[in-house]
This record gives structure tokens, C-alpha cells and sequence, in this order.
């Protein structure tokens, strides 16, 4: 294992990660809103905030799924050392990780079943840049509507269309941090 | 004139330090030692380390200490202090098959290989009450033999060779742990099980006598008890092997069930199972007949709607310390509910014109 | 307390509780099962709301406990000196000071604003659990959204007193899908319910469930056509600070009986007094 899986966790996890949860959970009830995370130094491709989101949130109860070019051997390493987390395919996790081209298709991602809507895959979209502008979101945590760069409508207005089913993602571009449940209309 | 009430604060912590002056009772009389505990109230150690899921007979002594004498609450500590540890990993599973008995008796055999050994048991006692006790004499040394050499075979395994009880279930499946993830139903014999051995033992014994008295009868015998000291292994990763980590006190109990058979399965016995921490055989038989009467539906018998059978009944209602927590917070202030529905009731019998009660009274 | 880790849990359930709360802000008004731990209060005393305060805080936050709208209250008490001693937060009785609220059974009569959680603890999540005691029975219902019972029930009610003879724990229905349990607030807190600027966490510990309302999200009591939801109170005003709106509780306070009514919200009583109202019994 090289050394630089070792680095680039939390120094103080219990309170670095309650920050960072603070920031997702903002940015999970109030869709659209862009917060900073940070605490997280993953190699490349990964982003800090991305990595600040995975290191709050996943252990070895959580499979991850690497999409495209974080599935590298410095994040594979990295994510194994702080985490645990057992890395699998598409079908199979919980968290996935990766740019929005190479998670696609959304399909092969678990969206719950009716008694247990909540057994459904968070994916983690690694953005370019993430800005409060483009698509319109209406929904519950918007007061009237909010803006966010999203990569495109349709996948997320059919994902809405499986409601209470569906996927829920949150959007990382350097430090910054939003999020779309499920729940959001976008137009 | 009324001022909301204050001081709750102080009032707890005066509250606490009569607890503490109570708990330590008239300081004329000597303080018991943990050890105290652990070596004279034995079997109370034993039923707070089997239900609060933690073997360690010194902190439960300490508890049961702390707690006044009250296994539920001394319970409820153990557990409480029990979720905060870390985990290291997992022992293999212990193999009751080398426990170092000290009782062993089978009800469905006049005797086998390995005897039947009484052991330390109330059995035979006459429940008369020791008056020499009261005056703390010594008691006269027990005689004592070698034991035999050699492991104890289980009593079922002779009937096993027959064919004529059904296969113990083998499986390499790590079983769910009820500690880590929310109960679900359907609940699976492993979770079943690992529920019943954390259960109020009041509670298990109630449901096990209700299948006796014919709600949900399963025949049980007592194939056999063993009672004893097994050794606990995990495996090292570093190590890639496994190596003795400790001892515990374990209570095994094996029913041997009527059958009657079924289409798939011809007539033979089957089994019920019940494995406790420490020196708790009314717990560990009461186990048993409450798994054997939750198979009714792998076995294919009739549901007759009797408690022992309803296995979401049983698992959500089993363990005490979420019992009595859910029971005693109805002392905690529900005032703000009650006056919505004193204004309810107060409505309701304006309008059905039953109402005498002055409302100007105030 | 430093031989436990901040705000008490380990960061191996708080990541477990964490997930939890984020597919309940998903999914507002479903139950999340989650792993609930023994915590070192009694279940049934608020386990549920100290593990998810417990998950959310962070150091900076200042704390407030509620019970019956009091901050006085000794399980109240129990649990702010419990997150003082475990987590190092300030606390604080003023409810616009507060960045999270942890509460039993009532909803502050002042308006939460962005920026706040409001925390309840839960004794039964299920809305369904009086009329179908099986948890089997009712998460079908749920995900077959066969909320019939309900509707057959409170239509009872009507038939027999002329009313929906439920007074608190009233169900809503969240965003037109999950009928949800508020938790025993009492109906007259109902209305506050939708449309919150602060976000709103449910934990039911020996339950094991968490639910979630995000900001700005749509409740609706269940109610008929014929028969609209009515958020009832006492019909007094608060023989203290004179509020004609808020919620009271109603005080007994002598051996004939007699009566006075008071707010059961604390901070916004004591707030009102020092504003310069004055209810007839004022000192």
C-alpha cells in the first residue's frame, strides 16, 4: 500500500465528521444549496468534498461503487484504509462515486423496494463545477424554487416519476457540496 | 400565586445522592464487596451477564450492586455500557461439545455415555429454610472425584445416528446481529434465537409454560442439560489461526420434540434449542420450548394463534430493558396530551348535554 | 466524560444514524429503520431524539431541551446535562437562540427559523400501530400507500361523538404519500408542521425508526369534506402573560378546585412577562 493511502483522513473524525454531516444533512434538506465540506484529502481524481462525504458517511456496512476514473488503485487504497468499505459493482451498493458520464446508466443502481423505499443508492456526483444556476428546482426543503447546475433534467425528472422509489444524489466539485433527493421536480 | 415549577435540576441531583445513601443502606452494617457478589449471588451475576448479552461476572456483580438488587436495572446497565465497546471482531462459534460439564442430565434416557451428573442443582433440595445461614456459618467441604476424561457426547447425537431426529441445521451464514441492525420480520431461527437469549426470563418462562398448558403444546422433552465452562477462540488475521481468548459459563438445553411428519418428512423427533450465558436452566428450557413453538410454520403445523407461536408477539415484546423503559416513562409529565384531551372530553359532553362540571370554576 | 467520544456515541453508529437521517429527509414522513443502541436512559425517555441530536450536533451549537414545552421539566433537565457533559455544547432556554431544539411532545409557539433542527422524541412512529398492531402488516400498508383504516377510523369518530376524537399524536399526511405520526404533540401544534423553515427529525429509539420533514414541506392533517382539522386549545388566555394564542396547560391550585391556565411554552411565556404583558394573575 503506498503511503499516501495512510494520509488524508480525518485528524479529529468525531468532530470534523459531525461538521461535514451538518453540511450534506443543509444540503440534502434544502436541495439546491450549495455548502462547503472539507476535513478530506483523497488522491486523484477524487474531490475533497467528495471524499469528506464518503469518510462521514460510509464504513464497512456500506459497499461503494468507483465509477470510471476514481476507480483507481490510489482511491481504491485510500477508501480501504479509512473506511473499510467493501468496493463492488453498481447493482450491489450503496454509494457511488464518479463523474455523471461514467455513472450512467441510472438503471443498474438499486432504487429500493415499496416496503423499504430508503434500500436505494445515494451516488456521489463529482462535478466540474457546481453553481447555484441552471436548473430549476421546486419541492420539499425549497421555499419557493432554488437553482443548481445539474448535468442534465430528463434523469432526474424520471427518477422523480418513481416516487417514493428512486435515487438520491449529492453533487461535489472541490470543497463545495449540494444535493437532490429524490423528492425535487427540476425543470 | 402559582410560578412554573424550577429546580429540576437541583431536585435530580438530590434525588441521586439519597439513591446512593439508600443503596449503601445503615453503614452499622459491613459494605458488600463485588466479590461479594460475584462468589455468593452467583446466579444473579449469571442472569444479568445472560441478559444483558455480556459475560463478565465481575462488572455485572458491580452492577447488581449498584442497581440495589434490581437485575432489571443492573441489566439495563450492563447494556448500556456494553454498546459503547468497541468491536474487535468475532469468536468462532463455541462448540458445546468439549464444555467442561459441571451438570448433565438427560430426561430421555436412564443413562449414557458421560452419565448423568447432578451437579450444584436446587432440584433435590426440600425448600426448607436454612436457619444456620442466618447465622453465617462455614459450610462443610463437598466431596469431590476426578472427573472422567474425554468430551460429552450430545444426547441428541445418538438419536441423530439413528435418523430418527431431524438434522441439527449447518450453514456457515453469519447470523444477523440484533444488537446492529434494526429486528425485521420474518425473523430467522438464528435471530429468534439470539432474541430469546437476551429475553426476561419471566417473560420466556411464561410463554414456554403456555405451550405446556396446550397453547401450542409441542411434547417436549428434555433431551438433555448440560451446564459447564466452554472456551472461547477467535481467529487472528495476523496470526491465521485461532487462539484461546477466554471461558464462558454456558447453559445448553436440547428438547426432543414430537413429530408427526409431513409430506416431505417422515415421522421423527425434532428439536428445540436453547443456549444461555451462565448457571440459568429455567431460562435455557424455557428458550427451547418457545423455539421449538415458533417453527409451527417450517414443521407445517397448524397455527393455532397462541403466543408462543407469534414470533413478531414474541421478539418485540421480549426484552425487558426496552419493556420496562417503554413501561415507567408513563410516569414522565404527559400533562400537555392530557389537557387536549380534557378539552376534548369537556367538548364532548357539552354537546351530548351531559355536562355538569362548573367550567367557570377557576 | 472524556472516556466517551463526543456527543457520546461512536462514530461507527453516528455514521449509521447519519444515513439514516438523510434517506428520512429523502423519503419525508417514511420510517428509516436504524439500528438504535441502548443509550444510558431508560427507552421510552427520549432514546430515539438523544441518538439523532446526538448524530447532528456539531460543538458550536447551542442546545435547548423541551419537554411538555418546558425547559424546567426533569427528563428535560436529564438530557441537556447529559449533551453538556458528552458533547461540550452550550445550551440555552431561548428558543431563537437555539440551533438545535430537542423536544417532547410540543412544537414552540415562536416561529423556528432556517438554520434550526427541531428534534423530536417518538414513543410509537407507527400512525397505524392502534388499528393494526403488526409491524409486518403496517409497512405494507405504508408502501401500498392503504391508508383506508385510517380514514374508517377517524369516520368513526365523527359517527359516535360528531368528532375526530383524537386530540394529540393527530396523523398528517406528508407531501400526499406517507401518512406520518407526529409524535404526541397536541393537535393544536399540527398547523406548525408544514411549511417550517427549520428542518424536523423524528427518532423513535425502541422503535427503531428515524422519519424526517425538510423545510418547507407540505402536511396535511387528516381530515373530511364535512369535517375540516381544527387546531383546538384551551379557550383562556394565560393567566400569566395574557396570551390569547398560545398553548396552555391548566393548573389546579387549591384543594376547591379552582383553576388557572398557563402557558406550557416556557421561554415564550417568560419572554412575553418580560415584554410588558401581564395575564390577571401576574404578579
Amino acid at each position: 500500500m503506498q503511503p499516501q493511502a495512510l494520509t488524508g483522513g480525518f485528524t479529529d473524525p468525531a468532530v470534523q465528521s459531525a461538521h461535514a454531516f451538518r453540511s450534506v444533512m443543509e444540503a440534502m434538506a434544502r436541495p439546491g444549496t450549495l455548502r462547503e465540506i472539507s476535513g478530506a484529502e483523497p488522491p486523484a481524481p477524487m474531490s475533497r468534498a467528495a471524499g469528506a462525504v464518503l469518510l462521514t458517511l460510509c464504513d464497512s456496512d456500506t459497499p461503494i461503487y468507483l465509477a470510471g476514473a476514481v476507480d483507481c488503485p490510489a482511491v481504491r487504497n485510500w477508501l480501504s484504509f479509512h473506511t473499510g468499505a467493501p468496493l463492488v459493482g453498481p447493482a450491489e451498493c450503496m454509494f457511488a462515486v464518479g463523474s455523471w458520464s461514467d455513472l450512467g446508466p441510472l438503471s443498474i443502481y438499486p432504487i429500493g423496494t415499496s416496503e423499504y423505499p430508503d434500500r436505494s443508492a445515494t451516488l456521489v456526483v463529482e462535478c466540474p463545477q457546481l453553481t447555484a444556476s441552471g436548473a430549476i428546482l421546486t419541492g420539499p426543503g425549497i421555499k419557493e424554487t432554488a437553482a443548481l447546475s445539474l448535468p442534465e433534467l430528463a434523469a432526474f425528472q424520471d427518477n422523480r416519476t418513481l416516487y417514493p422509489l428512486g435515487l438520491d444524489f449529492i453533487f461535489t466539485s472541490g470543497v463545495r457540496v449540494a444535493a437532490v433527493p429524490r423528492t425535487t421536480e427540476v425543470s | 400565586m402559582y410560578v412554573a415549577v424550577k429546580g429540576g435540576e437541583r431536585a435530580i441531583e438530590n434525588a441521586h445522592a439519597w439513591l446512593a445513601e439508600e443503596r449503601r443502606g445503615d453503614t452499622e452494617i459491613a459494605e458488600l464487596s463485588v466479590a461479594q457478589i460475584r462468589e455468593q449471588l452467583s446466579l444473579a451475576v449469571h442472569r444479568v451477564s445472560a441478559e444483558g448479552s455480556l459475560f463478565d461476572p465481575d462488572l455485572a456483580a458491580l452492577a447488581i450492586k449498584q442497581a440495589r438488587g434490581d437485575l432489571i436495572e443492573a441489566i439495563f446497565l450492563i447494556r448500556a455500557y456494553r454498546t459503547t465497546l468497541p468491536r474487535f471482531g468475532f469468536s468462532k462459534p463455541v462448540d458445546t461439545g468439549v464444555m467442561t460439564c459441571d451438570r448433565r442430565i438427560s430426561a430421555s434416557f436412564k443413562d449414557l455415555p458421560g452419565g448423568q451428573v447432578l451437579g450444584p442443582t436446587f432440584d433435590y433440595s426440600h425448600r426448607l429454610l436454612d436457619f444456620k445461614l442466618a447465622a453465617e456459618g462455614e459450610v462443610p467441604e463437598a466431596p469431590s472425584q476426578e472427573a472422567e476424561a474425554g468430551d460429552v457426547p450430545h444426547v441428541t447425537d445418538f438419536l441423530n445416528r439413528e435418523g430418527l431426529i431431524e438434522e441439527p441445521p449447518h450453514g456457515d451464514t453469519p447470523p444477523p446481529d440484533l444488537t446492529r441492525e434494526p429486528l425485521e420480520m420474518p425473523a430467522d431461527r438464528a435471530l429468534r434465537l439470539q432474541a430469546l437469549t437476551r429475553a426476561d426470563e419471566g417473560f420466556a418462562l411464561g410463554l414456554a409454560y403456555s405451550t405446556q398448558r396446550g397453547y401450542a403444546r409441542n411434547h417436549a422433552f428434555v433431551g438433555e442439560l448440560r451446564i459447564g465452562s466452554v472456551p472461547v477462540e477467535m481467529e487472528i488475521p495476523e496470526l491465521g489461526f485461532a487462539i484461546e481468548i477466554g471461558e464462558v459459563v454456558l447453559t445448553e438445553c436440547e428438547t426432543v420434540n414430537q413429530f408427526k411428519g409431513s409430506k416431505a418428512e417422515p415421522p421423527q423427533f425434532t428439536r428445540g434449542y436453547g443456549l444461555v450465558f451462565g448457571q440459568s436452566e429455567r431460562k435455557a428450557i424455557s428458550m427451547a420450548l418457545v423455539d421449538r413453538a415458533l417453527r409451527w410454520e417450517e414443521l407445517g403445523e397448524d397455527n393455532i394463534g397462541a403466543p408462543a407461536q407469534d414470533a413478531e408477539f414474541v421478539l418485540y415484546h421480549a426484552d425487558n430493558i426496552q419493556a420496562t423503559g417503554f413501561l415507567e416513562h408513563i410516569k414522565l409529565p404527559h400533562y400537555v396530551d392530557f389537557q387536549s384531551e380534557l378539552e376534548l372530553v369537556r367538548k364532548l359532553r357539552r354537546e351530548a348535554g351531559t355536562d355538569q362540571v362548573q367550567e367557570a370554576a377557576e | 466524560m472524556s472516556a466517551y467520544n463526543f456527543a457520546y456515541l461512536d462514530e461507527q453508529t453516528k455514521r449509521m444514524i447519519r444515513r439514516a437521517i438523510l434517506k428520512g429527509l429523502a423519503i419525508p414522513g417514511y420510517q428509516v429503520p436504524f439500528a438504535s443502541r441502548e443509550m444510558p436512559m431508560p427507552y421510552g425517555w427520549g432514546t430515539g431524539g438523544v441518538q439523532v441530536s446526538a448524530a447532528v450536533l456539531i460543538p458550536d451549537d447551542t442546545f435547548k431541551v423541551i419537554d411538555q414545552g418546558s425547559d424546567d421539566t426533569t427528563n428535560a433537565v436529564s438530557i441537556r446535562t447529559f449533551f453538556e457533559r458528552t458533547a461540550g455544547v452550550e445550551t440555552t432556554t431561548v428558543t431563537r437562540d437555539a440551533s438545535v431544539i430537542q423536544t417532547r411532545h410540543r412544537i414552540p409557539e415562536e416561529r423556528l427559523h432556517e438554520g434550526q433542527i427541531l428534534v423530536y422524541q417518538v414513543p410509537i412512529p407507527e400512525p397505524l400501530r392502534f388499528l393494526e398492531p403488526r409491524e409486518s402488516e403496517t409497512r405494507k400498508m405504508h408502501g401500498l400507500e392503504e391508508y383506508g383504516l385510517m380514514h374508517v377510523k377517524l369516520y368513526e369518530d365523527i359517527s359516535r361523538h360528531g368528532h375526530i376524537a383524537t386530540s394529540y399524536a393527530y396523523p398528517v399526511k406528508v407531501e400526499g404519500r406517507y401518512v406520518m405520526d407526529p409524535s404526541p404533540i397536541p393537535k393544536f401544534d399540527n398547523p406548525k408542521l408544514g411549511d417550517m423553515a427549520a428542518i424536523q427529525l423524528f427518532g423513535a429509539g425502541r422503535e427503531q425508526r428515524i422519519y424526517a420533514l425538510p423545510p418547507y414541506t407540505q402536511v396535511v392533517s387528516l381530515d373530511f369534506e364535512d369535517h375540516p382539522f381544527e387546531a383546538t386549545k384551551a379557550d383562556h388566555a394565560c393567566s400569566l402573560c395574557g396570551s390569547e394564542d398560545s398553548y396552555q396547560d391548566e393548573v389546579i391550585i387549591d384543594d376547591a378546585g379552582r383553576r388557572m391556565f398557563v402557558c406550557s411554552d416556557a421561554d415564550y411565556c417568560k419572554a412575553r412577562q418580560a415584554a410588558g404583558h401581564h395575564g390577571k394573575d401576574a404578579a
